[in-house]
């Protein structure tokens, strides 16, 4: 009886203990069918959105999103087609944190990839684009 | 029953065994529990980063290479002007 108790306590922490090896061995994932589609659309979309975080109109919120932040820069005849393509760039990019958790087996690391997210988009972004600061004011780079 | 236990578990050189179980178990169940990977993280993100803002360096290229033909028709203009000066004597 207490063999087997044994026996079993050590199979059950054995197999709990190579899962857990494979897991954390087991790089952080990111190559999805989805996630490789939305980074397409992203990079298609970028070349639209990088002249408005030039003059500012655009800038990287904290929470890895973009904003129109001074729609003054925008001319009136572009102003329409920078809030579509904010609001996409938006769907994209919460999708993409959505999907990575997910690629993951990890809904719940959403918020930790889109905050890590966040802080890489500053990191990389061009100087003179503007960026949200964790106050939540905007700083330029 | 304790006791009854834990002399069989002596006798038959358990305990080790046991110990090493439950040390096991442990350590699968705080493993299995694993954090948010921040560095792995990091680095995914800035790989998707570098290939979302491709296009962008593109364009940022052109952007160069727009400032440059405004070089180039700037210096046009001045060889224009040169010439202008040149024919105005």
């Amino acid at each position: 009886m207490c063999k087997q108790l044994i026996n079993f306590l050590m199979l059950t922490a054995l197999i709990l203990f190579m899962c857990a090896g494979t897991a954390t061995a087991v790089d952080f994932e990111a190559n999805t069918p989805a996630v490789t589609r939305l980074k397409q659309n992203m990079q298609q979309r970028h070349s639209q959105l990088a002249p408005f975080y030039d003059s500012g109109a655009v800038g990287l919120t904290r929470d890895g999103l973009v904003a129109l932040r001074d729609a003054n820069a925008v001319p009136l005849s572009s102003r329409q087609s920078v809030n579509s393509l904010v609001t996409a760039e938006n769907q994209d990019r919460n999708a993409l944190y959505r999907e990575i958790a997910l690629a993951n087996n990890h809904p719940e690391w959403e918020e930790d990839i889109r905050l890590t997210f966040a802080q890489r988009w500053t990191a990389s972004a061009r100087s003179g684009w503007w960026y949200q600061q964790g106050n939540g004011s905007w700083q330029k780079k | 029953m304790v006791t009854r236990l834990f002399t069989d578990m002596t006798k038959n050189d358990f305990l080790p065994a046991g110990l090493m179980a439950a040390g096991l178990l442990l350590a699968g169940c705080v493993t299995i529990n694993i954090y948010f990977p921040a560095a792995a993280a990091e680095k995914v993100a800035d790989k998707i980063i570098e290939e979302v803002w491709q296009a962008g360096k593109g364009g940022e290229e052109n952007g160069k290479s727009g400032r440059n033909i405004n070089d180039k028709t700037d210096g046009k203009t001045d060889s224009k002007t040169d010439k202008t000066d040149k024919t105005k004597p």
